[in-house]
């Protein structure tokens, strides 16, 4: 290519980015004070670079947990095995997010697939073991730092407990057989509770991985030291573990006696939650403030006495001018008594001038 | 009307202070029925809402796209008009109250949400949720009440230049987003203001200058050129769907709290309110209008403004059904539910602001007395209420 030839190709492509520049500065100009993708999220909500998935088929995993099958309108940016994407779904009118870790690589066809495990009390996992193919989803990430590294361990260990398991899943259709020796421990109530169980079996009878399955029900609580029994190496293995806390906190605490803490990689699927009080301590992040406050003071009185500027209105909760991000924690309504809680994944918006501390509790402010 | 503490007769005279706390607690028992029943029925409400008026807006501006052929343009201009009601009305005031933040969804939020009107959503939540609704009919801390270019109470000075008031209201109601734009600006005011306000009031000024631009050049630039050779009938289209809808909005407003019955309050009476005392102002200090299903959509649910004045971030598809509890209420409590069809009310407001142009015998006494005391320095014996009401306080 001569470079006449290049400076040619070169200004076409600028001209097409400043023409398309230019009629999508025409086409926010024709729909202001909206965007055009309010409007075509009414005619086309799933056209392409919409962050949103249809849920294209539902298949039931265990009784208890259920696996859907994604597909996103945008162009996935590809994950790492073991990380997680974020769903949003409205639940009794509510839009709420969790987290859901892949359990498989991006598939030829662009499907995705997450596996949802039915938690007691839990609204949005209750609500997706009944979804339909169909249904759409709010849709974010890959995120996750629970992954492989790019050179197979020599020897690895995978300790799993329940919906622990997917993210182990995500790995292991990825990477089976770059890892040469595995070792899956996994802790399920019954031999019908585990998830991906044939899957899991036909590896074992393979010979693919050692496969050592804990019926709680039978065998009661997977612990450190039973752990320790049913693998004799364990101090020379690269590990992956991922289940409730108490058991995470148990076999951090036995690296932690045992040194091998470096090798330990450990994701918790739930935040430890505090259980709404009484008053707390508060956190005004972008202040840097942290005082205490009690259950009776709103988190605006208390803010203002602590020298935060927090924005105001009419004080009693009828204006919302005093809305801020509840990024952690827990507060209470002082007009009713309901709690609002919230997480890292799942922020909240809450009236200060109305809500008082419930717990230990951080706004983005 | 006169304010509810300088009547012979004060309406909520039976009450005793345990009553007025009762009422409240009653209220409050109403609202949290709603507030624990709200669900995804209410979501696909608004949804519903959001989806119909784009489509109607987007159907009105594609037909509009042929308004060189008469019966285009008034089917366009027709939906085009009812779009832009909706899209204040139904949608954008009742979301900036807050109505749907307990959805969660980011786009249907009060603190995300700019609507289609030159007043920037900021501005109009500071002016109208903060103000109007916390001081509603507080004489001297409600400016709605009259919009700081009208009287439309007794107890509101006359003056001289109030004579033009009808005309004024007129002119209003014709560039209504305009008036409410100046109105939040407070440049009424803007004489007496110091130097710091006025250069606050300048920055918020070009917010609002930035909004009538994009909206200049959406309405009257850009749709009509898509139109090509209808250009001039899509141009006249959109001027008249934002003149139908500055009118629509101005009278449904004008019924919330002008018509006959209403009743105002003073600022000392409202020292120390409690919830009570305060359900109990907005209750007497807002009035419906009757009609249909299709009314009460184009107005926002703002002709249920007693009900809304109650609980103005329940979601506005309730109203209705709180209605008939909250007038049961009023009835229990001997207290006038005020409610009327729009032309009525309409009539009401209107008849008001004329005849309060006009000064009564009363009016031009206490305008003389107001002028000796100014020329003397001294203040006249006048009764003592009335001595009260020219106290200021201090803003809280």
């Amino acid at each position: 290519m001569t470079i006449t030839q290049t400076e040619a190709v070169e200004s076409t492509s600028t001209r097409t980015r400043s023409l398309s520049r230019t009629l999508g500065r025409v086409a926010e100009a024709l729909c202001t004070p909206l965007v055009p993708a309010d409007y075509l999220d009414i005619v086309a909500p799933m056209r392409p670079g919409a962050r949103r998935a249809k849920v294209v088929a539902v298949r039931p995993e265990t009784a208890r947990a259920t696996t859907l099958v994604l597909r996103p309108a945008f162009r996935w940016p590809g994950h790492r095995p073991g990380q997680y994407l974020r769903l949003g779904v409205d639940v009794d009118g509510v839009r709420l997010w969790r987290s859901y870790s892949l359990t498989g690589p991006q598939r030829a066809d662009g499907t995705l697939t997450v596996t949802v495990g039915a938690l007691d009390g839990g609204a949005v996992s209750s609500h997706l073991q009944s979804v339909r193919a169909g249904a759409l989803v709010e849709v974010e990430g890959p995120d996750g730092v629970f992954t492989l590294p790019d050179v197979a361990p020599a020897k690895t260990l995978f300790v799993t407990a329940g919906t622990g398991l997917t993210p182990v899943m995500g790995m292991l259709r990825t990477r089976l057989a770059d890892l040469p020796d595995v070792v899956l421990v996994h802790s399920a109530r019954t031999a019908d509770d585990v998830m991906f169980a044939e899957e899991l079996r036909d590896w074992a009878a393979q010979g693919r991985l050692r496969l050592v399955e804990r019926h709680t029900a039978t065998d009661g609580r997977l612990t450190a030291a039973a752990l320790a029994d049913l693998v004799p190496d364990l101090a020379e293995r690269e590990t992956w573990a991922c289940g409730p806390n108490g058991l995470l906190d148990e076999i951090a605490a036995a690296a932690q006696v045992q040194g091998w803490t470096q090798q330990l990689h450990t994701e918790r699927f739930r935040p430890v939650l505090v259980e709404p009080g009484t008053g707390g301590t508060v956190t005004y992040g972008r202040a840097g403030v942290t005082l205490e406050a009690d259950g009776a003071t709103t988190l605006l009185a208390a803010g203002e006495a602590g020298g935060v500027l927090l924005p105001s209105g009419c004080r009693m909760g009828i204006c919302f001018q005093c809305v801020v991000p509840l990024t952690e924690g827990s507060v209470r309504d002082v007009r009713n008594g309901v709690v609002t809680t919230a997480t890292a994944e799942d922020p909240a918006l809450v009236q200060t001038c109305i809500s008082a501390a419930a717990g230990p509790c951080a706004l983005d402010v | 009307m006169t304010a509810i503490q300088h009547k012979p007769v004060s309406p909520v005279a039976h009450l005793t202070p345990e009553d007025v706390e009762e009422l409240g607690r009653l209220l409050d028992e109403i609202r949290e029925e709603v507030v624990s029943s709200r669900g995804a029925s209410d979501a696909e409400y608004i949804r519903k809402v959001i989806k119909t008026q784009r489509r109607l807006e987007l159907g009105s501006r594609a037909v509009l796209l042929a308004s060189l052929f008469p019966p285009a343009w008034v089917v366009g201009t027709i939906g085009l008009s009812i779009a832009k009601i909706l899209e204040n009305m139904e949608i954008g005031h009742n979301v900036m109250h807050g109505q749907w933040d307990w959805m969660r969804d980011p786009k249907i939020h009060s603190t995300t949400w700019e609507w289609d009107n030159v007043t920037p959503s900021e501005h109009w939540k500071h002016s109208h949720n903060e103000l109007h609704h916390t001081w509603t009919n507080v004489l001297g801390k409600d400016n709605d009440l009259g919009y700081g270019i009208m009287r439309v109470d007794e107890d509101q000075p006359w003056s001289p230049a109030l004579l033009g008031q009808p005309f004024y209201n007129f002119l209003n109601m014709l560039v209504f987003e305009y008036g409410i734009a100046a109105y939040d600006l407070e440049l009424f005011a803007l004489g007496k203001a110091s130097a710091e306000k006025k250069a606050a009031t300048w920055a918020k000024g070009k917010q609002v200058l930035r909004k009538v631009r994009k909206q200049v050049l959406r309405d009257y630039v850009l749709h009509p050129a898509l139109s090509g050779p209808s250009f001039v009938p899509t141009l006249a289209a959109n001027a008249v769907a934002n003149l139908v809808r500055n009118v629509w909005t101005h009278s449904v407003i004008m019924c919330g709290h002008f018509p006959s019955g209403v009743e105002t309050f003073t600022r000392k009476s409202i020292e120390g309110e409690t919830r009570g005392e305060w359900y109990l102002r907005q209750m007497l200090g807002s009035a419906n209008i009757t009609g249909g299903k299709f009314m009460h959509v184009m107005t926002g649910n703002l002709s249920y403004q007693i009900e809304h004045h109650l609980y103005p971030d329940l979601p506005s598809n309730r109203y209705s059904e709180v209605a008939p509890r909250v007038q049961e209420l009023f009835e229990r409590y001997g207290l006038t539910y005020v409610s009327g069809p729009l032309p009525k009310q309409v009539a009401s407001a209107w008849w008001k602001v004329i005849r309060l142009s006009m000064p009564t015998k009363a009016d031009l006494d206490k305008r003389a007395a107001r002028k000796a005391r100014r020329a003397t320095g001294r203040r006249p014996a006048v009764p003592a209420q009335h001595q009260q009401e020219t106290v200021l306080e201090p803003v809280a």
